[in-house]
């Protein structure tokens, strides 16, 4: 009954790896395509509010964004707790709008234009007087479609 | 008997198992879309015109929202919920009561001749209004608009109103234009 013996002698052996390119792509696949590119640090906190009529933003290079909220936690003893506009990458006044929006719009191809989006994405808990005054801002620089950015609301019945 | 090698896993099938994995998440992932409410601003007001002709109080559904985020529709305090109801029976009409807008007839393609209301929507809103109140009330009168289509789509084509062809949602959109207008906010509550 020499049956059971005692088997790795010399070595251990080697670990099968040629299945780790497989890995690896997979790996791979599923990072280029979950990752979305940020073009912004924001620096301000943003909570979207909530809604359920929502219509998705379809071609991304179309949409302008402007970001209001509190100023995160290391900005704020430079910038206040007070609601604030951040555009492309630093705070900014309402009076900016006007030339930020000139700028976003130059840099558009021209037949794109007309169908330039500005997306607010604000803060569920910023009052409508910021708001108002972007939309003031907006009104004047003539980018009168605007997409006010919420989440899908959950609804419970 | 002395030296046996040991039998190599078959790892022929991992790449399967790895491609599996692959499109599992490619399936389940999504990807981050932004949504939100689209809505047009009115072009801005060049200044010094004249100012328009004044709308007639039954066509007019005013809605006006206070920094403590407490609603007024037609001068009566209304909980959210009840305000897309109250915005449908305001653009419908459908018993023709005095105080509700006036209709007109006007040629619609593909429906005919159409009464259509000639009602707006007023909404005001406070600088201290708080951001997610305000867009609930557009989110409910923007609900109020699509419940409308998307029941007129039903009746005339036993279709959903997204799966029109392009005609077809002009014309629905034609006989219930949505017509909302903002104000100037007002600082009451200050801020």
């Amino acid at each position: 009954m020499a049956k059971f013996r005692k088997k790795n002698k010399g070595g251990q052996p080697a670990i099968n790896t040629s299945s780790l390119p497989d890995i690896v792509f997979m790996l791979l696949f599923f990072f280029m395509v979950s990752t979305t590119m940020k073009e912004v640090t924001l620096k301000v906190q943003i909570k979207a509010p909530e809604a359920t009529e929502l219509a998705k933003l379809e071609k991304k290079s179309l949409v302008t964004y402007i970001y209001v909220g509190v100023p995160s936690k290391q900005y704020q003893n430079l910038f206040g707790t007070e609601p604030r506009i951040q555009l492309n990458d630093q705070f900014a006044t309402v009076s900016d709008i006007q030339s930020y929006i000139a700028q976003e719009r130059d840099a558009m191809k021209e037949s794109d234009q007309p169908k330039m989006t500005t997306s607010i994405k604000a803060d569920f808990d910023c009052p409508m007087g910021v708001i108002t005054d972007i939309k003031q801002a907006l009104r004047k620089a003539a980018a009168l479609k605007i997409n006010y950015s919420a989440r899908k609301k959950v609804e419970i019945n | 008997m002395g030296k046996r090698e040991i039998p190599e896993v078959n790892a022929g099938s991992t790449a399967d198992i790895a491609f599996l994995l692959l499109i599992f998440f490619l399936v389940t992932t999504t990807m981050d879309t932004d949504s939100g409410l689209a809505r047009m601003l009115p072009p801005p007001v060049p200044e010094e015109t004249v100012a328009p002709p004044p709308i007639k109080e039954r066509n007019v559904f005013s809605v006006l929202l206070n920094s403590q985020n407490q609603l007024l529709v037609e001068g009566e305090l209304m909980d959210i919920s009840e305000l897309k109801e109250a915005a449908k029976e305001f653009i419908e009409n459908p018993l023709n009561a005095d105080n509700l807008p006036e209709k007109k007839e006007i040629e619609v393609p593909i429906f005919g001749v159409r009464e259509v209301t000639k009602g707006v929507i007023s909404l005001q809103n406070d600088r201290g209004t708080q951001y997610q109140a305000y867009l609930m009330v557009q989110n409910e009168l923007q609900a109020a608009y699509t419940e409308l289509r998307e029941d007129l789509a039903k009746r005339k084509f036993r279709k959903s109103y997204d799966e029109l062809d392009e005609d077809e949602q002009k014309a629905v959109r034609t006989v219930y234009p949505q017509k909302i207008s903002e104000a100037e906010p007002k600082n009451v509550g200050g801020n």
